[in-house]
């Protein structure tokens, strides 16, 4: 569903992400590890073209997207969902989840307002309260919900967990491995193996914006020395 | 020994919402205190009046027995408390010696000194904290092309410019890889160990917090609901209910400080 | 009674045109965060556009078309300058943009002077409003009564719009995270077209609507601005209502303002200000800025040190060279040389607080305007000998800077530039006005330097040492652990608070210390003319203090000077052609988009790469 291939990325003169390629499947959960300043981050964006890649190639669903505007590769059916949160603090829950709508695709899960307040309650009770007046976990959830709005094929979830109390960590892996059931395709990207290796089918090891290892975590536990050497816990 | 730390009663209400509802501790001389909470559970607020940032509604913030309450961070600073931040806030356009240098100018209040040049100023100093912190060999580097954990170090070496009793760190380790988590959490205990000095930190990792605070605080509500060791707090089923959830999400096994 | 509902009504009408130009203005900072300079501009196209249409298009229909025809134009020229100009430096510095929105103010005068020419228009009156209604036995003129009623009408429009469609809900999140937006799949380019578009047009609007009570003519771009300024920083930046408001506050008390205090209704306007923002630091309706929030991207600024043995050298050549011009160059020589000294102290002042501070003053020229006048005032009045009123320069300009700073640095960004604007506007006004004392218009004259300094020669190497000495002194304070502090205030305010650095004073010194240098920079210029006029304390005088320090390389040390320096030396030429403010309009658009970097900038990046120069160790 998506491929990616022989991508380099720069911010700056810094260069991020270095001939990295991969692929996802249609209905999998794949976890995007590394430690910070590995290049997790730069790939989603550079994915949703927020980063212009100088070059390689992101394909989705068979079209490719590489220089794409944003706002366009989002109307593809991309969802990201980025990592310091980034709602709109002066606008209500209601209106947040406004800017993210979009029309109704047939091949991807279809989302309104009522379904997302029914996935996070917590949200139904405050839907006229400011994004600046919600608790870290509620933020976290306002904009995964407004993502959702867009009705996306695929979800790039950007470091979930940081930052959150691992109660509510746990409750968002309950909602990730639902979007799987639905038929969602997702990439997480994590720092928190225990959180990645409930959600993920499998991971993706990245290490100064190369790919170190691709696999399910199964394999993962059979190489404790790639384990040790980029995630080191 | 009287507490280094000492805290009576804190409240803080934003428009009527009590975020802090009467919190009291303690921190001891030499002691390593964690402070864990859900997100808008008050650690934030709790923090901010512990180091001028917000005056307190009412309570009393004492500092090695002298009360500093609703005083200016410069003033508490003064008085020996360093701190970290949770973003990072060095000087970009400073190398990073000088970002230390420009910390002791104001230890040594000189600060408005318009002679010497400023970058010649305590350097050995900066040098010799540096070095606590390992970051001697970077010292000539501009801080704007610092890794990130480098820049978690850089402020640590600030925050001892001061010869400071005790030390604040907001998230010290959040946006950080594991390794360099416990890298940075090592040399805090060290300095504790070292320098005599006491920490209260937050933290949302809650390996780090395990494996090397002294003595947990749980905050929920503005309100603390734990202060004790690690496994009691661990075995506390509020703490669980409100904050840690299953336990699925850090190692078990991890023995308790 | 009559008379006061009359001219309450007045007031009232006159808020129509000012509403609209400010709730233009304050919609675009709203979303885009750029302080548009060349609203007034655009009122200004406003008019002259519907002058012409009035006259092609004849009956009721003809006037209010005309008027709704030239807001159409003008939001359609908004969206060719968004695109053409602002789009390519939405990610830079605020500085660079309200530097590139002033290019645009230079060029727009000039391009309506090729049109429509040099005299005023006279505006048409509107068909079937011409003449007035009794009110308590008072003439009101009906347009006034029409103004009035249709004001309401396009704030609820607005209000409506911005608060419940769809539009206005994504326009408001744009306003706070515009990458986010178009990452959700909104083209968020239109998005912000859209908007200059809406503004452009209340401008264009604004404009045309005053005609009958008004008319067109060239100053009205500049006239405007400064008061729609006040009028966005008493509502509060970005807040609608709050222009409303603050219009019809403004203009109401200008109306009673001319019966009752007739000396002083520009100064009225401007003390008004400094009291609501006394009271209320952001604004009736404002809401706390916070400086970086919406992230600026550039390039670090470098580690700095002193001179090396190179540089030094470099700068004892200069100056020796400099030393030898009177023995080479004829008088003229000397005065163009004495003119750009001074204005390069000036500009070096300038540059301590911006770029060393990061305090973007728009009223720079307060000081050294108030320095130049302070010092004139005391050999006119007190016949003091020039030696002493010189001195008094820098340090009335400096006291000034402290008066006015301490006001000033209780913001930031944004608001801390529109008071620095404002207080320099209000000693320009009081100049102006206060023609008993000042000679308002006629300038003070006759301020002539010393026995020993007559001359130009002598003034020549007067200036030469002053000026370079105050230059060198700047230079030596930003090395300095004064210089390092402010610095350190300037990166990161949070941990130099919690690092025991007071900010605010430290920002306060750099203040004074800036107002001061300036101070000394307008001793210098009265006495190299012997006068001094208003002029030198206008908005505009200002602007070239920061159009040059921009030119420089505003993350530089030396960028003002040679700034400055190249400025004036090019500006002897330049200003012999016609249409001079057309071309510098345009190269200051040129070098915002293509060497934001400024000349400093961009010769030691070239330097750089072409090997002449190591980049500096701290890099690696």
């Amino acid at each position: 569903m998506l491929e990616i291939s022989g991508l380099n990325s720069f911010y700056g003169k810094a260069h991020i992400l270095n001939d990295l390629g991969f692929t996802v499947s249609r209905g999998e959960v794949v976890a995007l590890l590394g430690r910070n300043g590995a290049g997790k981050t730069t790939t989603m964006k550079s994915i949703m073209q927020l980063v212009r890649p100088k070059s390689g190639k992101v394909t989705f669903d068979g079209k490719d997207i590489t220089a794409m505007p944003s706002h366009k590769v989002a109307r593809f059916g991309l969802g990201y969902v980025p990592e310091e949160r980034r709602i709109f603090t002066d606008l209500t829950i209601l209106e947040n989840l406004e800017v993210g709508r979009q029309a109704k695709r047939t091949d991807a899960p279809s989302w309104t307002v009522d379904a997302l307040f029914e996935l996070f309650p917590n949200l139904s009770e405050r839907r006229h309260n400011r994004g600046k007046a919600l608790s870290g976990g509620e933020q976290q959830m306002l904009t995964i919900a407004r993502t959702l709005m867009g009705n996306p094929k695929l979800l790039l979830l950007d470091e979930p967990s940081e930052g959150i109390a691992p109660v509510i960590v746990e409750q968002m892996a309950k909602t990730i491995l639902r979007f799987k059931q639905e038929g969602l395709t997702v990439i997480i990207s994590e720092q928190n193996l225990h959180f990645a290796r409930i959600v993920a089918d499998r991971a993706i090891i990245i290490e100064s914006g190369e790919k170190k290892f691709d696999g399910t975590f199964a394999d993962l536990e059979k190489q404790p020395e790639i384990r040790d050497a980029y995630l080191s816990v | 020994m009287t507490a280094v730390l000492k805290v009576e009663n804190l409240v803080k209400t934003f428009g009527g919402v009590k975020a802090v509802a009467g919190v009291s501790f303690e921190v001891a001389p030499g002691e390593l205190k964690a402070l864990i909470g859900p997100n808008g559970a008050g650690k934030s607020t709790c923090f901010n009046m512990l180091m001028g940032q917000l005056k307190p509604t009412s309570g009393k913030v004492y500092l090695n027995g002298e009360n500093i309450t609703g005083r200016p961070p410069r003033d508490i600073w003064r008085r020996g408390v360093g701190r970290t931040f949770q973003i990072t806030g060095t000087y970009q356009s400073m190398t990073v010696a000088e970002n230390v240098q420009m910390a002791l100018m104001s230890h040594h209040r000189k600060l408005f000194a318009v002679r010497p040049y400023a970058y010649k100023l305590y350097r050995d100093e900066a040098l010799a904290l540096l070095d606590v912190v390992g970051m001697a060999d970077q010292a000539d580097r501009a801080c704007a092309i610092l890794a990130y954990g480098d820049l978690k170090r850089l402020e640590l070496a600030i925050a001892l410019a001061n010869e400071p009793t005790l030390l604040l760190m907001d998230e010290p380790t959040a946006g950080m890889a594991p390794r360099e988590r416990i890298n940075l959490m090592q040399l805090t205990a060290d300095i504790v160990r070292d320098r005599g000095v006491s920490v209260l930190f937050t933290e949302h990792d809650m390996d780090v917090v395990f494996a090397h605070a002294h003595h947990i605080m749980v905050l929920n509500r503005g309100e603390l609901i734990a202060d004790g060791t690690a496994s009691e707090v661990r075995n506390n089923p509020q703490v669980q209910e409100v904050y840690l959830g299953g336990g699925t999400l850090y190692e078990q096994e991890t023995a308790d400080a | 009674m009559g008379l006061f509902v009359a001219q309450l009504l007045t007031g009232l009408a006159n808020a129509a045109a000012l509403f609209l130009v400010a709730s233009g203005l304050s919609l675009i900072f709203g979303v885009t965060r750029i302080v548009n300079f060349a609203h007034g501009s655009l009122y200004m196209l406003g008019a002259y556009f519907g002058v012409t249409l009035m006259h092609m298009l004849p009956g009721v229909f003809g006037f209010w078309g005309s008027i709704l025809l030239s807001g159409l134009i003008v939001g359609l020229i908004g969206i060719v300058i968004e695109i053409c100009v602002l789009r390519p430096v939405y990610r830079a510095p605020e500085l660079f943009q309200l530097v590139a929105t002033f290019g645009v103010i230079l060029v727009i005068q000039d391009l309506t002077l090729m049109i429509w020419g040099a005299e005023d228009q006279l505006g048409p009156r509107a068909p079937g409003l011409k003449s007035v209604v009794r009110i308590l036995g008072e003439p009101v003129p009906q347009y006034d009564l029409a103004l009035i009623a249709i004001t309401p009408v396009i704030l609820l429009g607005l209000w409506w719009l911005i608060a419940k469609t769809r539009v206005g809900i994504l326009v408001r999140a744009a306003t706070q995270d515009r990458e986010m937006v178009g990452a959700l799949g909104v083209n968020q380019s239109w998005l912000f077209t859209g908007v200059f578009f809406l503004g452009s047009m209340l401008a264009g609007l604004g404009g045309a609507i005053q005609l009958p009570k008004g008319g067109a003519d060239l100053l009205m771009d500049l006239n405007i601005i400064a008061a729609v300024f006040v009028v966005v920083v008493i509502g509060g930046m970005g807040s609608i209502p709050g222009a409303f408001v603050a219009a019809v506050l403004i203009s109401v008390l200008n109306v009673f303002g001319v019966s009752y205090l007739p000396q002083s209704t520009l100064v009225l306007m401007y003390v008004v200000m400094a009291v609501v923002l006394l009271v209320r630091p952001y604004g009736l309706f404002g809401r706390e800025e916070k400086a970086g929030e919406h992230g600026q991207v550039g390039e670090p600024e470098r580690p700095i040190r002193p001179a090396g043995m190179r540089g030094r050298m470099l700068v004892a050549a200069l100056l020796a060279a400099l030393a030898l011009v009177p023995l080479f160059g004829g008088n003229f020589t000397q005065v163009l040389i004495t003119d750009i000294l001074i204005f390069c102290l000036f500009a070096a002042s300038l540059q301590f607080m911006l770029s060393t501070g990061g305090l973007v003053s728009f009223g720079h020229a307060a000081y050294f305007g108030g320095g130049a006048y302070a010092a004139a005032l005391l050999v006119t009045y007190a016949g003091s000998p020039m030696e002493l009123a010189f001195l008094f320069a820098p340090l009335a300009a400096g006291l000034l800077a402290i008066i006015f700073g301490w006001f000033c640095i209780r913001l930031s960004g944004v608001y801390f530039a529109m008071l620095t604007l404002a207080f320099s506007q209000l000693v320009w006004s009081l100049v102006f006005q206060w023609y008993d004392v000042t000679g308002g218009d006629d300038g003070l004259v006759n301020i002539w330097p010393a026995e020993w300094l007559s001359g130009t020669t002598a003034f020549y190497y007067f200036t030469l040492i002053v000026g370079v000495g105050g230059i060198i002194l700047l230079r030596h304070l930003t090395h300095a652990p004064l210089g390092y502090t402010l610095r350190a205030t300037r990166d990161s305010a949070r941990q130099a608070e919690a690092t025991g650095i007071n900010v605010k004073r430290v920002q306060w010194v750099a203040f004074a210390t800036a107002g001061a240098m300036a101070g000394l920079a307008g001793g210098l210029f009265v006495f190299s003319k012997g006068s001094i006029f208003p002029n030198e304390l206008e908005i505009g005088k200002s602007f070239d203090a920061l159009i040059v320090v921009f030119l420089g390389g505003v993350k530089t040390l030396s960028g003002g000077v040679v700034g400055a320096a190249f400025m004036e030396s090019a500006k002897d030429w330049l200003t012999r052609l016609e249409y001079w403010r057309l071309v510098l309009g345009l190269v200051i658009i040129g070098v915002v988009i293509i060497a934001p970097d400024g000349i400093v900038g961009t010769l030691r990046k070239v330097s750089e790469r072409v090997g002449l120069r190591r980049s500096e160790e701290f890099m690696k």
